[in-house]
């Protein structure tokens, strides 16, 4: 079971939290723009990275708000809790 | 390779079952081959065996990094149904549940389909009706579907909790009594003998590392145990489906999740049918052995560990206990997980990719198991002719450009 620690109310179990998946996906500014392809990729393709792993949580049991975090989905260790619209972290390998 | 009969039983008990041939080779991987399957469980080890059958090809592989039915194959719970929603859906399971049937003797092989019946129950009148609706549909699709009321399930299964003032009381269910269960092991073993007996190559801890690609076509795969050419390579991975795709430099609209089961210690029978309930997340149904197999649900985030979390657990067991007072003392005696690879419509993936000669088989999620015959048969016809089977058509890679998604996330098992 994870122990995360939300930016905002520190430590909690996981059963607080909802994972929303991928983070730094960015809505296409204009989507209008895009054909099928370009769209289809963006709603639906995904790394589903074996390791490291950068992903939205949101406090849903708690402030109800959103953060990113790096995990890694196989020892689930968690790397790195940062801000929605920050970078990803630098992270030691 | 002998055939397995009541004389050839006879024959090797009066010398003393010393000389049982071996059931698949092990052979070293050849340079090349006309096919690759990456992947030995069920679905790739069929895939395997109907090149072989239906389509003549004599110079297949499987590769397993690990051990053939390791994976899903060995860590679900065995449960057989067809009765999904849309067309398209039932089209694809209820060929699959078709083949179940024939498939002990098809393999000469003993995969002990019993279809005992499969039931999903209705707790509130929304899901009664969304139930019925699925009814109708199985019906107008051809599949058996009906529905049974409390006092039918009285009789059907006994040890479910009937009482009215349950916290979610059981308004009545759905039967398939076609659906039932099979064993999972000798499906993987049964389709491995028989691929073998056609000439396929079942090479064993030889992990794929990497694909020799030129110019948008396949050419081989890199392995563990050396380069291996071929023109056409059908990965079967499950939840590892994405990581062989990033491989290829693809990218899969798959979520790779853990999905939880466990078992009891054995007891006498108590279980004469498949039980299963959307609603308060719990399914159940009793091994030959006298185990009670209790499906549980999958963990919320992306994961690749082969363990899942223990909230998880616990939501089950409430349920099954309150589902079935009679389990409330029972000890339970494994509990396990197996990656799954959840797609956004809770449907399938068969299909080409961007790269010629390269072709994926998953996205199963939750409830592969069922599909494994048909999934096999599908998949041999789509890599041997270049193009899709009618009936895996809707489930190509496409459908996420096109939009004409299959969605089934009612009828997928427990909701994910």
């Amino acid at each position: 079971m994870l122990l995360l620690s939300c930016p905002w109310c520190g430590d909690r179990s996981e059963q607080e939290f909802a994972c929303g998946g991928e983070a730094h996906i960015v809505r296409p500014l204009a989507p209008e723009d895009l054909d099928d392809r370009a769209w289809g990729d963006y709603v639906f393709m995904r790394r589903n990275e074996k390791g490291l792993h950068f992903e939205r949580w949101r406090h849903v049991h708690g402030c109800g708000r959103w953060f990113n975090v790096a995990r890694n989905t196989v020892t689930h260790e968690i790397l790195a809790i940062y801000q929605v619209g920050d970078d990803r972290p630098e992270l030691p390998e | 390779m002998a055939k397995y009969s009541i004389f050839a039983l006879g024959r090797n008990a009066l010398q003393g079952h010393r000389h049982w041939p071996r059931v698949w080779r092990s052979p070293p991987p050849r340079p090349s081959y006309d096919a690759i399957i990456v992947g030995g469980g069920g679905h790739g080890l069929a895939t395997a065996y109907y090149l072989a059958k239906q389509h003549g090809m004599d110079k297949v592989a499987v590769l397993e990094k690990g051990w053939i039915g390791g994976g899903n194959t060995g860590r679900n719970t065995t449960i057989v149904r067809s009765n999904y929603l849309n067309p398209e859906s039932a089209a694809i399971y209820d060929h699959a549940l078709t083949l179940w049937e024939g498939l002990s003797q098809e393999l000469n092989f003993n995969v002990m389909f019993s279809p005992r019946g499969v039931i999903n129950l209705a707790h509130d009148n929304h899901e009664a009706r969304e139930l019925h609706r699925r009814i109708y549909a199985n019906q107008l699709a051809g599949v058996d579907a009906e529905w049974v009321t409390p006092v039918q399930l009285r009789e059907l299964c006994p040890i479910l909790n009937l009482d009215s003032n349950m916290r979610y009381p059981i308004l009545g269910g759905t039967l398939q009594r076609r659906g039932g269960v099979a064993r999972h092991d000798a499906v993987a073993w049964g389709y491995a003998r028989a691929a073998d007996r056609l000439g396929v190559d079942i090479i064993q801890n030889c992990q794929v590392t990497g694909f020799t690609i030129r110019q948008g076509r396949i050419e081989g795969a890199q392995t563990s145990q050396g380069d291996i050419m071929a023109p056409r390579i059908g990965v079967v991975a499950a939840g590892h489906s994405s990581v062989l795709a990033a491989m290829a430099g693809l990218r899969l609209p798959l979520a790779s999740h853990p999905l939880q089961a466990l078992v009891s210690e054995p007891v006498k029978p108590i279980m004469p049918t498949v039980v299963m309930s959307n609603k308060v997340h719990g399914y159940m149904s009793q091994s030959d052995k006298g185990e009670l197999v209790i499906g549980a649900g999958i963990d919320g985030y992306n994961s690749y560990a082969q363990r899942g979390s223990l909230p998880v657990i616990e939501e089950t067991i409430r349920a099954i206990v309150e589902l079935f007072p009679i389990t409330s003392r029972l000890k339970m005696m494994r509990q396990w997980a197996g990656i799954v690879d959840l797609c956004p419509d809770a449907s399938p993936i068969i299909s080409g990719t961007p790269v010629a000669g390269l072709y994926f088989n998953c996205g199963w999620g939750t409830g592969g198991f069922k599909a494994t015959p048909g999934s096999g048969y599908l998949f041999a016809h789509t890599l041997a002719k270049g193009e899709a089977h009618p009936i895996n058509a809707p489930f190509a890679l496409e459908r996420f450009y096109s939009g004409a998604l299959v969605a089934e996330h009612g009828a997928a098992a427990v909701a994910h």
